[in-house]
């Protein structure tokens, strides 16, 4: 059996609040087991990508394939797009797992409780079998020690190391990041970092919407540079940040320098 | 004035009589009234709208009236619609849905206050809507509120005293009846005020013992 050749294919994607389109038009493929970064300007659509591709919001136009299966929606050979059943829908998402900027832990319930809900919920897993895989997922990012605390109990790294856990516990293959330390302290966002650096040696699918433009190059195998709701630049980092460069990136790293970008624009 | 003790000794059988009906009312309406008002603010939140926005107005309208309105226009008004009810089952009944407003108002508040990133969270690892309800947002909703239902529970303790005016035998009906009738109003008033004071401090220390317990699941 041959793999579709990209985890996600995104297929003439626009995306609109009211009147207002905010994704114009967007074809992106998403390579297997590879780390793609999504970079840009605040306000320029990254969110909004990633969260069509959770199925978070429905693209008003376009296709989703995640491997090769149509997400929410298909296109009919006549050209029309019909929203499949929910049955459909549920499975595909299954595949995705999606870690956010605020963790989004749900307060009532431990770092464990937390990573094995979905598996007895959802899942339908015995209580001793969730919780199995549950620490092994915690032990995965360093925190077995934290199974029984509680998230108001937890630093932000490790709430957002518990986030990433009850992502993976459902085995998904692919991880969508959502700016995942941008509400972290600086001495914080290290050991997030290092556990989505593991992940993307283990062959993780992941794609990551970023600020710290360091981790992107160094970390990110494709970056795709989005500007004004359009994907203007995707190659790999050294495609991108090597000379001579797109004028809107060079501008978009001198606005948002960090340390890593720093190194980037040293000339050669 | 003199302060006599004795008058209130030699009434306590009556004072115990009025004070385990204020008690049973008081409990009886929080109780039911939660139940309902939990209904009534979950319809509201996902019911359809035309639903909820009538349910909106009946709230609207019983929390704009007084409650001795209300009790009076149940007591005296049913029997004109064919509800004639006799004074415990009307003050119950007034009370639990005075009682109801208020706390669907408090769980609407409580649904609304849930972050919205935690339903997407539970959306993403596959909960469909049923359980998103069961399992997050009714618990989410619930620590988020408690408090202010504790404090709803103390307005409605005081409002027990409101049905005296249809002839419930709660302490306040009880008490300032035997006052009068031994010309002893200051001591069956000053009675009352701590039987008031007493039920609560007992809810707001329940309260304090609930946050206190609750505070771990806080947000972080
Ligand atoms: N729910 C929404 N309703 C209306 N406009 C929105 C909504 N979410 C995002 N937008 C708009 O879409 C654009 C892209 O936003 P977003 O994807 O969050 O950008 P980024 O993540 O790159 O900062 C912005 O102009 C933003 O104002
Ligand atoms: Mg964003």
């Amino acid at each position: 059996m041959t793999l579709p050749p990209s985890a996600i294919a995104i297929r003439g994607l626009c995306k609109s609040y009211g009147k207002a389109e905010v994704l114009h038009d967007i074809d992106l493929e998403i390579a297997r087991g590879a780390t793609t970064c999504l970079i840009g300007p605040s306000g320029s659509g990254k969110s909004t990508l990633l969260r069509c591709i959770a199925f978070l919001e429905e693209a008003t136009r376009g296709t989703i394939l995640i491997d090769g299966q149509p997400l929410g929606f298909e296109e009919r050979p006549d050209g029309k797009r019909v929203r499949l059943p929910p049955h459909r829908i549920r499975a595909v998402r299954a595949g995705i797992g999606m870690v956010f900027q605020q963790f989004n832990l749900w307060p009532h319930m431990t770092a464990l409780g937390n990573v094995t809900e979905a598996l007895v919920t959802v899942k339908g897993l015995s209580r001793a079998e969730a919780d199995a895989r549950g620490m092994a997922q915690l032990r995965r990012v360093g925190l077995e020690a934290r199974a029984r605390h509680y998230p108001s109990e937890l630093s932000g790294g490790q709430q957002q190391r518990v986030a990433i856990a009850r992502a993976l516990a459902l085995e998904p293959a692919i991880l969508l990041f959502d700016e995942p330390t941008a509400s972290l302290d600086p001495e914080l966002t290290g050991e997030v970092l290092n556990v989505m650096r593991d992940l993307g040696a283990e062959g993780m699918t992941m794609v990551v919407v970023t600020h710290e433009i360091g981790f992107a190059a160094t970390v990110g195998q494709r970056i795709a540079f989005l500007d004004h709701g359009r994907v203007l630049l995707n190659g790999t980092p050294g495609e991108l940040f090597a000379a001579p460069r797109h004028p809107r990136l060079t501008q978009f790293l001198e606005t948002y320098l960090d340390r890593g970008a720093a190194m980037l624009l040293q000339p050669a | 004035m003199s302060f006599d003790v004795s008058v209130v000794l030699a009434a306590l059988p009556a004072i115990l009589s009025g004070l385990k009906v204020t008690l049973g009312i008081w409990l009886a309406a929080a109780a039911m009234g939660v139940v309902l008002g939990f209904v009534v603010a979950a319809l509201r939140h996902f019911g359809p709208a035309p639903l909820g926005l009538a349910l909106r107005l009946v709230v609207e309208v019983l929390r704009g009236t007084p409650f001795l309105v209300q009790i009076f226009l149940l007591y005296f008004g049913g029997p004109y619609v064919g509800l004639s009810l006799d004074p415990v089952p009307a003050g119950l009944l007034g009370l639990t849905v005075y009682a109801a407003a208020y706390f669907s108002e408090i769980f609407r508040a409580g649904f609304a206050a849930v972050p919205r990133g935690h339903v997407e969270a539970a959306h993403c690892v596959g909960l469909t809507r049923a359980q998103i309800v069961r399992r997050i947002l009714v618990p989410e909703m619930t620590m988020l509120v408690l408090p202010q239902c504790v404090n709803m529970a103390v307005i409605l303790v005081k409002e027990t005293a409101v049905l005296s005016v249809i002839a419930v035998p709660e302490a306040t009906g009880v008490i300032s009846a035997i006052g009068s009738q031994q010309y002893a109003f200051l001591e069956a008033l000053f009675l009352l005020a701590v039987i008031y004071w007493g039920l609560v401090e007992a809810c707001g220390w329940a309260g304090r013992m609930i946050e206190r317990r609750l505070s771990k699941f806080r947000f972080a």
